[in-house]
């Protein structure tokens, strides 16, 4: 009963509601534009609610999650150019669908079918989650070790080309997140005896400029870039092609929320499976996929936010992000004193259900803002770049200060901002070094008390390892992301497609 | 292969978080110095990192920082190895691809700002960043420049300053006085 007074509390307080409305109605147009992303609102927000109480801060950042995932939508369609990574495989179908004069009908579809994606992925994270958390008590702390290296491991072998980039990133993400005097021992890690490095880096200025500024420098290419215009038609799908669709809809959902409940995955890997899968089992699509299609919007834009319930799973019951944006959710949680992890869902059960409640509140409102709104819409999309990017760099420069009232975390935030613009010109990927940030501690602490516990002896530790099933599983599949890296693998795939 | 069109080629600059950037098959200018450095980077890293604990426990407050620093290490040596090998793209400048001017002037722009913020205060800050910024960014007229300066600066500054109620520096704006003196203004109407 008291899990379901919880879950009501975002309904019965009209400015927890506002605040979920503005955060859904900010996310769709921030996950829009080109040129500002989720993650980037996520990061710079984090700074400017700190002072605020938790429940209104959490509130507004997961509508600008929900929002944004969905938002990433519109343009994929409109431009072909995705607004957010979950977006990629929406783009293959839905900009051919307006390419036709069918944008309205595109755009509207996906509403709806995001929508219903977001609820099953809610409905799953409500049910699962507290069955993952009385498991995940069980978790010894290699585990835990486990599934960060894990994490850390499958996001950079997916987010980009390469591995070892994005191996790279990761550790160094790790290596950032140890600068400072050590919590145990007290003893100075990576500061140089420069005595400003004691107190560590602040993480959120990381985040502000690998995804702030670093993105907003690299905007500086296409400042001449003009904006195209898009006629846009009636918006509100028939209530037949939603029925049609049903089948493919909860298939494709059930995707989502496996993919996304993954650590290390999200919203993007499951769009992409999902597209695949629906290329596999429709059988007279309305079109051949990639010419426009609408299976192949239905199919990504049900994964993607269903993803969104099913990421929540691993962040609430295990502390482990599955992307980036996840990895500064919990930033966001840390920062308000709370502990993502099992012993939140025992300790304060009522937050993990007022969040249930905020990310329903929020699809509903992502489903209102979809279907309307849309002449403001190609107005705001409209938005030059010549004034946005400069927008961007006074939010993140403002975002940065307000944290501590310190200029230190804007310098920091503007090294981190220009080495990011090259790790994205060189193909490094940035998901994993936030991902190795917000895991650091995690990382370290459970190595230190699993090491500890087996004596400070290595084959104990192995040996713990391999006849644990759980740590067996989580440890083969650290190897196998390793293994697929290397030549014989590639031979091994090469053959095997070779034979297709 | 080479496309003339790459300047708006948003999957080779990594423009969005779909897109990492980057090429895979070739070696972008300025890629093999940048590799290099890393690599340095993670040498020192690690140097620093067995000064922390050496090898004394398995559990030492060094062990995880200096297992982070090989395998920076170790991951960088194989990009270098690999980016080595690699044939340079053909058309590609580092004054024109990786950092072009707007680049670096909107960058000095940033260091400029964090220099300017205490003294000057946000206000002032902030306009001269943004008006130099749209104006050289736009090149519109002053007029359309100053508005849309101005005017989000001022949106800006009410939002994060009453909604957020973020402190910024004051500088030589006698902000505190003249929000006293508005809230006086507005007591004495009521």
């Amino acid at each position: 009963m008291d899990a379901f007074m919880a879950f009501l509390t975002i309904f019965t307080h009209p400015e927890l509601l506002l605040l979920v409305g503005v955060g859904t109605f900010a996310g769709v147009y921030v996950g829009a534009i080109p040129g500002l992303s989720v993650t980037m609102a996520v990061s710079i927000l984090i700074s400017f609610t700190f002072s605020w109480d938790v429940l209104p801060a959490i509130s507004l950042m997961i509508g600008i999650y929900m929002g944004g995932v969905y938002g990433g939508s519109r343009t994929a369609i409109l431009l072909n150019i995705p607004g957010a990574p979950s977006a990629i495989a929406t783009a293959m179908d839905g900009y051919p669908m307006a390419q036709r004069g069918e944008a309205g009908e595109a755009i509207g579809t996906t509403t709806v079918m995001s929508f219903f994606g977001g609820l099953v992925g809610i409905v799953v994270l409500g049910v699962l989650a507290p069955v993952v958390s009385d498991f995940a008590l069980k978790f010894q702390p290699r585990d835990y070790m486990l599934l960060a290296v894990l994490g850390i491991l499958l996001v950079g072998s997916l987010s980009s080309g390469s591995l070892v980039k994005g191996i790279f990133a990761g550790a160094l993400g790790i290596a950032i997140g140890t600068v400072g005097m050590d919590p145990l021992t007290f003893t100075e890690r990576f500061t140089f005896d420069i005595p400003l490095m004691r107190g560590g880096i602040n993480f959120i200025a990381v985040m502000i400029g690998m995804f702030g500024v670093s993105e907003a420098l690299m905007q500086l290419h296409h400042v001449d870039t003009p904006a195209i215009r898009q006629k846009i038609n009636r918006i509100v799908p028939s209530f037949g092609t939603i029925r049609k669709h049903l089948p493919l809809s909860l298939q494709t959902s059930t995707i989502g929320v496996l993919i996304g409940a993954l650590p290390g995955t999200g919203g993007d890997i499951a769009a992409l499976m999902a597209y695949d899968h629906a290329k596999r089992v429709t059988k007279n699509p309305s079109r051949p996929f990639g010419e426009g299609a609408i299976e192949g919007l239905v199919a990504p834009e049900t994964a993607n936010n269903a993803a969104v319930g099913g990421a929540f799973i691993p962040m609430m019951t295990l502390g482990i992000p599955g992307d980036a944006v996840t990895a500064i959710m919990i930033g966001a949680l840390f920062i308000h004193g709370l502990n993502p992890g099992p012993m939140l869902m025992v300790e304060q059960p009522d937050m993990f259900w007022f969040i249930v409640g905020a990310l329903v509140m929020a699809n509903f409102f992502m489903l209102l803002f979809g279907l309307t709104g849309i002449k403001l819409f190609t107005k705001i999309v409209e938005m030059p770049r010549a004034v946005l990017i400069p927008l961007i760099l006074l939010l993140s420069i403002v975002g940065a200060y307000a944290v501590n009232n310190s200029i230190t975390d804007v310098y920091w935030m503007l090294g981190f901002g220009v080495f990011g613009y090259f790790m994205r010109h060189y193909g490094y990927p940035l998901g994993p070094v936030i991902l190795g940030v917000i895991l650091s501690r995690l990382l370290d602490d459970n190595w230190r008390r699993a090491i500890i516990s087996e004596r400070e002896d290595l084959g104990r530790f192995f040996h713990g390892i391999v006849t644990s099933p759980l740590s067996l599983v989580l440890f083969v599949a650290v190897i196998l992301i390793f293994v697929s890296q290397t030549p014989l693998w590639a031979k091994f795939r090469k053959k095997e497609t070779a034979s297709k | 292969m080479q496309d003339h069109v790459h300047h708006h080629d948003s999957t080779r600059d990594g423009s969005s978080d779909a897109t990492p950037g980057g090429i895979v098959d070739k070696r972008r200018p300025g890629e093999l110095v940048f590799t290099a450095c890393l690599v340095i980077f993670s040498g020192v890293l690690l140097w620093n990192a067995y000064g922390i604990s050496g090898f004394e426990a398995l559990s030492g407050a060094g062990s995880v920082p200096m297992a982070t620093a090989a395998v920076m290490l170790i991951s960088v040596a194989i990009v270098f190895w690999r980016t080595v090998k690699l044939s340079k793209t053909e058309d590609e400048t580092v004054m024109e691809d990786i950092t072009p001017p707007l680049v670096i002037i909107l960058a000095l722009f940033l260091v400029a700002y964090g220099v300017l913020l205490k003294p000057l205060g946000f206000l002032p800050t902030s306009a001269l960043f943004l008006i130099a910024s749209i104006k050289l960014l736009s090149k519109r007229s002053w007029g359309f420049t100053l508005l849309v300066s101005l005017g989000s600066l001022l949106a800006i500054y009410l939002v994060f300053r009453i909604v957020f109620t973020v402190l910024m520096p004051a500088g030589i704006v006698p902000e505190a006085e003249a929000l006293q003196l508005l809230r006086n203004l507005f007591k004495g109407g009521a």
